[in-house]
């Protein structure tokens, strides 16, 4: 697993960068089920609502972007603990904050590779959610751009969360009671802009208060996450 | 006066032995304003005070439900201060603040939560209604169930400290967020129930009550936190020699 270790040209930052994402998502390719698991969860916790609720479509397509979005913040949930965990077990982690690089700008390249090993495929697999709660045409577009705004920022602000938690036991349950209430604006803003857009009116407001969100996070996620992350290698 | 760094102005404080020390002079002048403000507070609110000529009686629940819904946010605030103090000059006193603090404000969310299910009740015939300001201090209380919950896993306590008090500064930059998000939110479905809460004016017999209850409130925070920090550190400090002069002279 020559490919896996520090490279020591990894002398500049971006190059560290790049490679930690290909390191990731070497890692992701390598452990398929973990990533595919929470895919899995995602369709599943989906399609058991209109088990509970009715087959009723009319009531099924209101709620769906409700359900769909609910379904997509619990998928990324279980893959988030999965984002320190390996890194924490076998010692890259302190590896990690070693190294000369600013840690927030390689927390951030972590982050994108979790993302794109979670966020991307879920945002694939949505049409499918919107084939299924008969969501179709501008609302099924704005749904994609609410969850390619929004995963980000699931995944930005679930890194603090993993960041606090790394190394306990139990550590995921508590994940979730760290994370959910913090997720609550990014659930609000994306279910109501696909929402709007069902009924046919502009979401761009809701959009637009999204991609703040994101770049909110962006900014500040990754110095919290690696400020918890040093306070929990100390 | 020449400027003096933080740290350097108020080292006394910070020192757990010399807070320790004024807090115990503090305290018993902390505790009989609580009392007396409570006292004069309540026999004001809920004797003096005229009934309201929508709401009768029953809105005098106000003196409780609006003091406590305020404390949930200030200790909030407090609790995301002393995380920000703990973190940057890694001061002990400002660690046990941000952990005594939790359960109090935990405390008065709940309180808010159930005096506002009980006064809704009678107003708008439900125990719970899905309006703005009530979803965001449930989602308050979460945030400090969740503090709390992080908290105890940590078995370090000056880890654990730094830890939450991370926590706590990420939910200080989400309340507002959460509070518009959850605001906006409600107003695409039911406006009006957020209106019925502002009432436009507060005519200043109820007004001067409420404050003084505020007041107690405040200074029943301060007390309890006092007690709480006083305790926790007396344990956490117990093989210094400090601790054995302090209790052996008292």
């Amino acid at each position: 697993m020559t490919s896996l270790a520090l490279p020591m040209n990894a002398s500049t930052l971006s190059h560290a960068c790049w490679w930690l994402t290909k390191r990731d998502l070497l890692l992701v390719l390598r452990h398929r089920s973990d990533a595919a698991n929470p895919l899995l969860f995602f369709l599943m916790v989906a399609s058991i609502f209109p088990l509970g609720i009715g087959p009723e479509s009319g009531v099924l397509r209101q709620i769906a972007p409700g359900i769909i979005w609910i379904a997509a913040l619990l998928a990324t949930l279980l893959s988030l603990e999965a984002m320190f965990r390996s890194d924490f077990d076998d010692g890259s982690l302190e590896q990690l904050i070693l190294s000369p690089h600013p840690l927030p700008i390689l927390v951030l390249a972590k982050i994108f590779a979790h993302w794109l090993a979670t966020g991307l495929p879920l945002i694939l697999l949505a049409p499918l959610l919107g084939l299924i709660f008969g969501i179709s045409g501008w609302p099924l577009v704005i749904l994609l751009i609410t969850l390619l705004v929004g995963t980000p920022a699931l995944s930005l602000v679930g890194a603090v969360g993993v960041a606090l938690t790394v190394g306990l036991r139990r550590g995921g349950l508590l994940l979730t009671l760290l994370l959910l209430p913090l997720y609550v604006p990014i659930l609000i803003f994306s279910a109501g802009a696909v929402e709007t857009a069902a009924q046919g009116l502009p979401a761009d407001g809701q959009l637009y208060l999204l991609g703040a969100l994101l770049v909110l996070a962006a900014t500040l996620a990754p110095i919290a996450t690696s400020a918890a992350l040093c306070i929990r290698m100390s | 006066m020449h400027y003096l760094p933080f740290h350097h102005r108020y080292q006394h404080l910070a020192s757990p032995k010399y807070f320790y020390i004024w807090s115990g002079r503090l305290l018993p002048w902390l505790a009989s304003i609580t009392a007396i403000l409570m006292i004069v507070g309540l026999y004001w609110g809920l004797v003096v005070a005229p009934a309201d000529y929508q709401q009768g009686d029953s809105y005098r629940i106000i003196f409780i439900h609006v003091p406590s819904a305020w404390m949930s946010l200030f200790i909030y605030v407090v609790m995301a201060s002393a995380g920000a103090i703990a973190l940057i000059w890694r001061v002990k006193v400002a660690e046990v603040i941000g952990s005594a603090s939790a359960p109090l404000g935990a405390s008065f969310t709940l309180l808010a939560l159930i005096t506002g299910s009980l006064w809704g009740k009678p107003m708008w015939g439900t125990w719970w209604v899905w309006d703005a300001r009530l979803t965001s201090e449930l989602i308050l209380l979460f945030l400090y169930l969740g503090y709390m919950a992080l908290q105890s896993a940590i078995e370090d306590p000056r880890q654990a400290a730094r830890a939450a008090a991370i926590l706590a500064l990420v939910g200080v930059v989400d309340l507002p967020i959460i509070h518009y998000s959850v605001e906006w939110w409600n107003t695409l479905h039911q406006g009006p129930t957020v209106t019925k809460f502002d009432a436009p004016s507060i005519h200043w017999s109820m007004l001067i009550p409420l404050l003084i209850m505020a007041t107690a409130f405040t200074t029943y925070y301060i007390t309890l936190l006092l007690l709480r920090t006083r305790s926790e550190l007396l344990e956490r400090e117990r093989n210094n020699g400090w601790v054995k002069q302090v209790l052996s002279s008292s």
